[in-house]
């Protein structure tokens, strides 16, 4: 490397684990984009804002409480919620009505939603940059391949795979989960049998969005809360769902791990181009796959 | 059959085409130079959305990242005329084809793929692009852009670029005329609206979905080109994807299933952007707010709603399409 240092054992395993915590982030979203995805067969173009909102609304949740530990934890359960709150509402008065239409016009909205959203944080918020503590059994650093890794990417470690299971046993194990899989392979016959569609979907869409939220409550310790921080993670999401098969959750996972795992690995070989290595795998996966890696739902 | 100004070159339509033509010419030397430069913003903006409409609404692709194409044309440009000593025409030559090969590269990946597949897979191939003319400081100038782009002086005045950009439009928009009107166009149409009967009699869909590709985003190019004596800087925002989708809620605006409408598109959004703007920074507020408006009452365009107001055809645009 031109800067003279050697990439070391300890430099590829640290930033392997780093690419990981940050695949377990990129999986959370993702996953409710897919949701959303498989279900509706819409990509939420305002999946990103809802994320930065789940990100800013834990800041404003964290610090009306001080900021502690206290703060963090409930601005991880109420964050999502809050975002949660604002997909009812958009979906019951507006978006339902579009189902009928085509799906353009569905995606359309969504743009329409991310718009809408990205000014009203502006107005809310304003353009600083902000920043919550992660509460303080997660801070600081633990030393694993002899290099220090922040404990609070070790928690997201444990979080990630916590909520893949959540999902899993939610949508295969309860009632409304297996509701939503049937009316993502064959809404027609799901309405056919009684049951409203329209609340199927309105499900979805919130659970989908909520994960956004919980994505964005649970980044926020680790990077600046900004205007902005949507353009990034929908592009993600994009590609992850893309490259793991549309609406296929286990497939979002599998695209998480790829492209969080190329861009940490990236950053060790080219820093200032590091985003080239997930969209060249992307590239090479969509290559040889066109229809991702893993099945899609539709 | 949705496509509804078969005949936009018709003699009904030819007089006032021709009036509009002329106003047009005369009307720099009466208006303030504002005014001068907003309209030739339309045109280069007119411009890029008639070239995604080819796409978009005769060939029914979803392109969503028809700015990366036209950024290529005008960083393409910009970069010829700043960092090399070449004749200035060839930076202005080189901008369209540029964007037409970058467009042949991304499209070659997304045509394998179909509808919302082929739309994500280009928004992101797309802001690769941004990504590269965003964070490349040392040869695209990264989130600064290039400024002070030498131009020469027959278009480097607002009323040259005007009358530069009136021409190009001029003479794009009959280009794309006649690629709508020729064969090729015909069989993009019958692509788009029905696929796989176009596959059964032996049509090569593929192939025919990346020519209207290439064709599209060289036009881009030359809309890029156009920015570039237009506004005599570019910046990565060219290539953001937001600003790409802005270009699909103007042919929507429009009316995607006319030819005409969107230029309509344009100028309305253009005007709305430079006349709010003045009173506020919420502009993108404003911009969801009409498209949720237009979603609900107005699918199928402000020129597609005239014409079918006013009884051109009667037939109903914007039919919910039979699932394959």
């Amino acid at each position: 490397m031109e800067s003279g240092y050697t990439i070391t054992f300890a430099a590829l395993g640290s930033q392997f684990l780093v690419g990981l915590s940050r695949a377990m982030i990129l999986f959370i979203v993702s996953s409710g984009m897919s949701l959303v995805l498989g279900v509706l067969r819409v990509p939420n173009v305002a999946h990103g804002s809802l994320y930065m909102i789940g990100a800013f609304a834990a800041f404003s949740i964290s610090s009306l409480f001080g900021g502690g530990s206290t703060g963090f934890w409930l601005a991880l359960v109420f964050a999502p919620l809050v975002v949660a709150l604002i997909s009812f509402v958009a979906e019951r008065s507006l978006f339902r009505h579009l189902y009928e239409r085509e799906h353009l016009m569905l995606l359309l909205f969504t743009f329409a939603l991310m718009l809408i959203l990205g000014d009203l944080v502006k107005m809310f918020w304003g353009a600083d940059y902000r920043s919550i503590m992660a509460p303080e059994m997660f801070q600081g650093a633990v030393p694993i391949f002899g290099s220090p890794f922040p404990k609070y990417n070790l928690f997201l470690l444990g979080v990630g795979p916590l909520v893949a299971v959540l999902l899993w046993l939610f949508i295969t194990k309860t009632k409304i989960g297996k509701i939503s899989r049937a009316a993502a392979v064959d809404m027609e016959m799901v309405g056919a049998i009684g049951i409203n569609v329209s609340w199927v979907f309105a499900f979805a869409f919130v659970l989908g969005c909520l994960l956004a939220g919980l994505g964005g409550a649970l980044v926020s310790p680790t990077v600046s809360i900004t205007l902005g921080m949507d353009h990034d993670i929908i592009m993600e999401a994009f590609l992850i769902v893309a490259i793991g098969g549309l609406g296929n959750m286990w497939g979002a996972l599998v695209g998480s791990l790829i492209f969080g795992l190329t861009q940490s690995f990236g950053v060790l070989f080219w820093p200032q181009f590091a985003i080239v290595f997930p969209y060249a795998a992307v590239v090479i996966v969509l290559t040889w796959r066109p229809k991702g890696i893993l099945k899609s739902v539709w | 059959m949705r496509v509804l100004s078969k005949d936009f070159f018709n003699l009904r339509s030819l007089g006032p085409i021709i009036a509009l033509l002329v106003v047009l010419v005369i009307l720099p030397s009466i208006i303030p130079r504002f005014y001068i430069y907003i309209l030739a913003v339309i045109f280069m903006t007119a411009l890029l959305a008639m070239s995604l409409n080819m796409v978009v609404g005769h060939g029914g692709l979803f392109q969503f990242h028809h700015g990366a194409f036209y950024g290529v044309g005008a960083y393409t440009a910009a970069l010829m005329l700043t960092k090399t000593s070449l004749p200035m025409w060839l930076g202005f030559v080189a901008g369209p084809f540029m964007a037409a090969f970058v467009g042949l590269l991304i499209g070659m990946f997304c045509v394998r793929l179909t509808k919302l597949y082929f739309g994500m897979l280009q928004i992101s191939l797309g802001s690769l692009v941004w990504a590269i003319a965003f964070r490349w400081y040392s040869f695209t100038g990264g989130d600064d852009g290039i400024h002070g782009i030498p131009l020469p002086s027959l278009i480097s005045s607002t009323k040259g670029a005007y009358y530069f950009g009136l021409i190009l439009l001029i003479l794009c928009v009959t280009v794309i005329y006649l690629i709508f009107k020729s064969p090729f166009g015909a069989t993009l149409q019958a692509i788009r609206d029905n696929p796989e009967r176009c596959e059964a009699i032996g049509i090569n869909v593929r192939r025919h979905q990346l020519i209207a590709i290439v064709i599209a985003t060289f036009f881009a190019g030359v809309a890029g080109v156009l920015f570039v004596v237009v506004e005599g800087s570019v910046f990565p925002d060219l290539l953001f994807w937001v600003f790409s989708l802005e270009l699909f809620i103007m042919c929507l605006l429009g009316g995607w299933f006319t030819f005409a409408g969107p230029i309509l598109g344009a100028a309305i959004m253009i005007s709305l952007r430079t006349f709010v703007g003045i009173y506020t920074e919420y502009w993108t507020l404003i911009l969801g707010i009409i498209l949720i408006l237009l979603i609900f009452f107005l699918p199928e365009g402000v020129w597609g709603y005239l014409l079918e107001k006013f009884g051109f055809q009667r037939k109903k645009l914007l039919e919910k399409e039979p699932d394959p």
